[in-house]
């Protein structure tokens, strides 16, 4: 029995040794769409929530798939889609000390103050 | 206004790989931006990739099934059951995604034979009652595989997994209730079903790999968070699970040596063939070349389409502009 062969994922082992190549080959023509964000909203009163990404020519495409993908148990009532290339996000790391500030503002939180225990309603 | 995260100096890679330690360590997930160290990445976008090429070509052999499905009822499960393994193929391709693979790239390795998939998807289905012991056994097998992986150290890849577990349950129950109306039928119906379970019971107890004294790779894995049990471990809970349904349903396991060991609670099985196993994997399975090939067809065939929609996007964003 061969030793690099590993079930980790899913349906079954596989060969997963280092010689397995995950590099991406630097494509001569882009043959794949882009990328998008799906966000879909589970009910009303939710808010979207991001649920993954999708493959698609254009905007209105995107949106098609996402339904199909995303969506085949009533999983949602409305759904977004952006281009991932146009998202901003806040940083290349999610520890950033971007933060940071908002940790040490306690006062911000209502457990910060004092209220006498016969005083109701507060 | 600069942004500040650019003139703050590059932490040192020790600093990284402490937090990165950390963050295992608590329980915590690992984020798609976050450091991680190029084994990890390299390890999730392998495990990802071959789960995400099974989910797909998985999709071939029940779809063999479709058009001869016996009622409308049956057509619209399978149906639902092979779109729901290219949803799970997406959901996969889109985690890699987020570790800097390329989905068609990893497509090409697929056809191409450098990355691989599951060994169970070489064996043909020969009746339709394979479609129902595909669903209970095979199905089974992954769910076991499955469920740990809902708490993998890598987020994206975890989340894919909660909603793929979901999914599966209606994969493994629409199979076993197949099978048991089929047992309820004629006698030809229920040689049928123990055939089947003859022929996909030894490859479903294969779908967990090598025992474990010959598995060297798990424990790195299992040091980041990506394996949460052992190949024995899982094959072991798959038994102890299955015999039971079997007994319901009324075939026989193929197996003389499958006995309960009432000392410990747990089923003692026989020794598994791994010669075949070997066999399959490395292509020499009854139905690898057919896979592959049909993989490939739907590529190069369809290409058209693809250029085609995004020649029309082009045509399109032009227009609006």
């Amino acid at each position: 029995m061969s030793a690099d062969v590993t079930a980790e994922g899913g349906h079954g082992a596989v060969p997963l040794s280092p010689d397995v190549p995950v590099e991406p080959k630097p494509a001569v023509t882009r043959r794949d769409w882009p990328l998008y964000e799906v966000f879909v909203r589970g009910k009303r009163g939710l808010n979207h929530v991001h649920v993954g990404s999708l493959h698609a020519p254009d905007d209105e495409m995107a949106v098609h798939a996402a339904r199909d993908l995303y969506t085949r148990r009533n999983e949602g009532v409305s759904i977004w889609v952006v281009r991932a290339a146009d998202i901003t996000a806040s940083s290349p790391d999610e520890k950033d000390p971007m933060f940071a500030p908002s940790g040490d503002k306690v006062y911000r939180h209502p457990t910060f103050y004092e209220i006498p225990e016969n005083v109701p309603h507060i | 206004m600069s942004a500040p995260t650019l003139e703050r100096p590059a932490p040192d890679e020790a600093a990284l790989q402490q937090q990165f330690d950390a963050t295992i360590a608590a329980e915590h997930r690992i984020e798609p931006r976050d450091w991680m160290p190029e084994g990890y990445r390299k390890t999730l976008i392998r495990q990802i990739a071959q789960h995400a090429h099974s989910e797909i070509i998985g999709m071939q052999p029940e779809g063999d099934w479709l058009l001869a499905a016996p009622s409308l009822r049956r057509k619209a499960i399978l149906l639902a059951k092979v779109q729901d393994e290219a949803g799970h193929g997406l959901y996969l391709y889109s985690a890699a995604e987020t570790l800097g693979a390329d989905r068609a790239d990893l497509t090409d390795k697929l056809i191409e034979q450098k990355q691989k998939y599951s060994s169970i998807f070489n064996y043909p289905t020969l009746t339709y009652a394979d479609v129902g012991v595909i669903g209970w056994l095979v199905d089974g097998a992954a769910i076991c595989n499955q469920v740990p992986l809902c708490r993998s150290s890598y987020g994206p890849y975890a989340r894919a997994m909660i909603r793929v577990c979901k999914e599966e349950s209606f994969h493994q129950r629409q199979g076993y209730e197949l099978l048991m109306t089929m047992m309820r039928g004629t006698a030809e119906q229920q040689a049928m079903v123990q055939d089947a379970v003859d022929r996909w019971w030894w490859p479903s107890l294969m779908m967990f790999g090598p025992p474990d004294d010959d598995s060297p790779n798990s424990a790195q894995s299992m040091a980041w968070g990506i394996k949460r049990h052992s190949n024995d471990e899982l094959r072991q809970r798959f038994v102890d699970m299955t015999v039971p349904q079997a007994e319901v349903l009324g075939v026989t396991l193929p197996d003389p040596d499958l006995a309960l060991d009432t000392a410990t609670g747990k089923h003692r099985f026989g020794t598994i063939d791994w010669t075949e196993f070997k066999q399959v994997i490395t292509g020499n399975g009854p139905a690898n070349a057919e896979r592959i090939r049909r993989r490939r067809a739907a590529r190069d065939d369809n290409a058209w389409v693809t250029e085609a929609a995004t020649a029309y996007a082009q045509k399109h964003a032009g227009a609006a502009a």
